[in-house]
């Protein structure tokens, strides 16, 4: 689906909007996916810098956390600086961060020994001014918390990611709950390309952007961060699918279906 | 050659022979590269601890010895003979092979320690001139081409030196003949310079009042860092580890330390550090006295910032690190490097948060998981041996069909790091469910063979 057509009338009402809400703040500018698809749905084209993202995964991946931790790792690695990764329990592999051009060299890892101590590292962090993204693993995210990470953000132009992880499939509903968060995203696991012999193909994700500010809420299915990312900081390859065939009409599947 | 020990002097071998004679005669010599900078450093320490265990006044006697002033200090060590044998075991117990003088002068007492019969030599106070008159004028603390010079005369020893006329001595070689002839002999007085120990910079001060509100020792604090880092900033330093000690009325002392990544003078963030710790102490009736010490110091080192315009530089965040690290402990903050391992759980390892980078990575063509499991959980299976991925698997009690896999990766146990892992073998699959979710199980053993493993399946990994 293409992106909306520009409407002035609507744009100038938006800034007056964004005037009221009272942040004399900077436009931090934004990080786009290089997906037209999504950065058309998001404001602005792309992931607000100094904002707080909110990502979970669907399904079990709520409670491993790997395809959302690697769809956060990839935006992450397209930021610049360093990376901080906080949470209680570390479990990551690096190697499998490398291979979507998050290097082990940027990242810096904090092992919290409970949510309070994830939560005051992160908004620690997120008022600091060198950091590229800062990516937190927290199970409750109240709206006064969030509402704190993301008046540290502002204040920095720092990418926050609070990576939903609970330790029981019912505590995930308290994704419902309202959040200060700028996009929050809900990353689920497709059946992976299929593939002409036996093996396993690139894997797919459905990705979901619940809320956006100032946005619309859209469904995408996308192909995993690009694992071959062999050199330098690697991009989130979504539209591989689409780079991939000659004809973008006939990429049924790779439709927004919101 | 400069030096020999005391097993190559048994060889024959001494000072001044030239290295490649040396080598000839003993093809198996072990020669060292002379490092006076090295030996100086050595030297300072050695002195150091001199001063902390024997006497104040202490000084290194280049190029080869240490010099003290043990007046007043012999009786705590039992008597100067006792002194100077304690001396002699504690250094030959470090492996460090010397000999120790007592005497009235700097110079008959360096003379006697090189120079004498004996390994410990103590001249009583008023004979020095008899027990150093035999001695070779070498030990004079004289430049070579004196030496040389008076051996040309035909003086080889202390005594004749001494009988000599003064004139025509100094006339010939200068004055350095006479000066130290009276230095020796103790008619000119000769001061030693006393290594001296750092102390560390330290601000205190002291309240009329006891104080105990957080506001007040914040304020406080905010006051004694400033002098701190003027202090810092003489001898060009900055604090790697920093002390305040706040002294109660009721004779109890609270602390709070903090530490630094890297060598910090920015009173701000000094400041900043310290006032986060303040809820961890108690003022309990008041505080009376408040000491801050920057316990370890290290020199700052400047550095030059990019100067191209196309790079950017990356930011510094050592100042996070510093918070961050006193809020969760430093060994909470860490990076990931890699190591040469093909076992996955052995491939990384915890390096500090500002460790120097590397350039290593890992390999990028195998497929690793995004979350490794702490532990491998076994699971059920059934799988076609020997290098089939299984049919499905159980685990954590739910049963998954795997829709198509990737492997066998084989990973043999590292032999060199014990006899169990001889002929281990691990054989990893990747396999996706027919719901899309991707895992990382493996097998113990080949599948054929028993003594490479249980052939038990396990899970380790889940990729997304």
């Amino acid at each position: 689906m293409p992106a909306p057509e520009p409407r002035p009338a609507l744009e100038a009402l938006r800034a007056q909007v964004s005037r009221l809400e009272g942040h004399s703040r900077r436009r931090r500018g934004v990080l786009p996916f290089g997906v037209p698809e999504i950065d058309g749905r998001l404001p602005d084209g792309g992931l607000a810098l100094g904002a707080l993202h909110e990502v979970a995964g669907g399904g079990n991946d709520a409670l491993h956390v790997a395809a959302s931790g690697l769809f956060s790792a990839g935006i992450a690695a397209r930021t610049r600086g360093k990376v901080l990764w906080i949470a209680t329990r570390q479990d990551l592999y690096a190697p499998a961060l490398q291979h979507v051009g998050l290097s082990a060299r940027r990242t810096i890892y904090v092992a919290a020994s409970s949510d309070t101590d994830v939560l005051a590292c992160f908004e620690e962090a997120l008022r600091h001014q060198g950091l590229g993204a800062v990516v937190a693993e927290v199970a409750r995210l109240s709206m006064t918390a969030s509402r704190r990470l993301q008046l540290a953000a502002e204040t920095s132009g720092a990418l926050g990611i609070a990576l939903r992880r609970w330790r029981r499939q019912t505590d995930a509903a308290d994704f419902g709950q309202p959040t200060a968060s700028v996009t929050r995203w809900r990353v689920s696991v497709l059946p992976s390309v299929p593939l002409p012999v036996s093996g396993v193909g690139r894997s797919r994700w459905l990705l979901e952007l619940i809320r956006a500010r100032a946005g619309e809420c859209a469904d995408f299915e996308v192909e995993a961060c690009d694992a071959k990312g062999r050199l330098a900081p690697c991009r989130l390859t979504l539209p591989a699918d689409l780079a991939d065939r000659p004809d973008q009409e006939a990429a049924g599947d790779w439709c927004a279906r919101a | 050659m400069l030096s020999v020990d005391l097993a190559a002097r048994r060889l024959g071998l001494r000072p001044g022979t030239p290295v490649a004679k040396a080598q000839a005669l003993h093809p198996d010599l072990v020669i060292m590269d002379a490092d006076p900078e090295g030996d100086r450093q050595g030297l300072e320490r050695l002195a150091l601890w001199f001063q902390h265990r024997i006497a104040p006044i202490v000084a290194p006697d280049l190029p080869d010895g240490i010099v003290l002033d043990t007046t007043g200090a012999d009786h705590l060590h039992g008597g100067e003979a006792v002194m100077l044998e304690n001396m002699i075991t504690r250094l030959k117990e470090s492996g460090i092979t010397a000999r120790a003088a007592i005497a009235d002068t700097w110079g008959a007492a360096h003379a006697l320690a090189r120079y004498g019969r004996r390994r410990i030599t103590i001249v009583p106070p008023g004979e020095t001139e008899a027990a150093i008159t035999d001695l070779p004028i070498a030990a004079m603390r004289l430049p070579a081409d004196i030496i040389d010079g008076l051996h040309g005369l035909g003086v080889s020893r202390i005594g004749p030196l001494a009988g000599m006329p003064r004139a025509p001595l100094t006339l010939r070689f200068g004055p350095d003949v006479a000066r130290r002839l009276d230095q020796a002999f103790g008619r000119q007085a000769e001061a030693i310079i006393p290594v001296r120990l750092q102390t560390p910079v330290q601000v205190s001060r002291n309240f009329a009042e006891p104080i105990s509100a957080a506001e007040t020792i914040a304020r406080y604090i905010t006051r004694l860092v400033p002098p701190l880092c003027a202090g810092l900033e003489e001898r060009e330093q900055g604090v790697r580890r920093l002390d305040l000690l706040l002294h109660r009325v009721d004779s109890r002392t609270e602390a709070i330390r903090v530490a630094t990544a890297v060598p910090v003078r920015d009173v701000k963030r000094l400041t900043r550090l310290l006032c986060d710790r303040i809820e961890t102490i108690d003022p309990g009736f008041g505080i009376e006295r408040m000491v801050l010490t920057a316990s370890l110091a290290e020199p700052i080192l400047h550095r030059q910032g990019v100067s191209t315009l196309i790079e950017e530089e990356d930011a510094d965040v050592s100042d996070l690190i510093d918070t961050l690290a006193n809020r969760v402990g430093t060994q909470a903050l860490y990076r990931f490097a890699p190591v040469e391992s093909d076992v996955p759980e052995r491939a990384v390892c915890r390096v500090p948060a500002l460790a120097p980078e590397d350039t290593r990575e890992w390999p990028d063509h195998w497929p690793r998981p995004t979350r490794l499991l702490p532990y491998p959980e076994p699971i059920q299976t059934m799988a076609v041996l020997p290098d089939h991925p299984p049919v499905f698997f159980i685990w954590r009690g739910i049963r998954r069909r795997i829709r198509c896999a990737d492997g066998p990766e084989r990973v043999f146990g590292e032999w060199w790091k014990g006899d169990a892992e001889l002929t281990t073998v691990r054989d990893y699959f990747r396999v996706e469910d027919t719901s899309g979710e991707t895992f990382w199980i493996y097998r113990t053993g080949d599948g054929e063979h028993g003594e490479t493993g249980s052939q038990g399946w396990f899970l380790h990994g889940l990729f997304e």
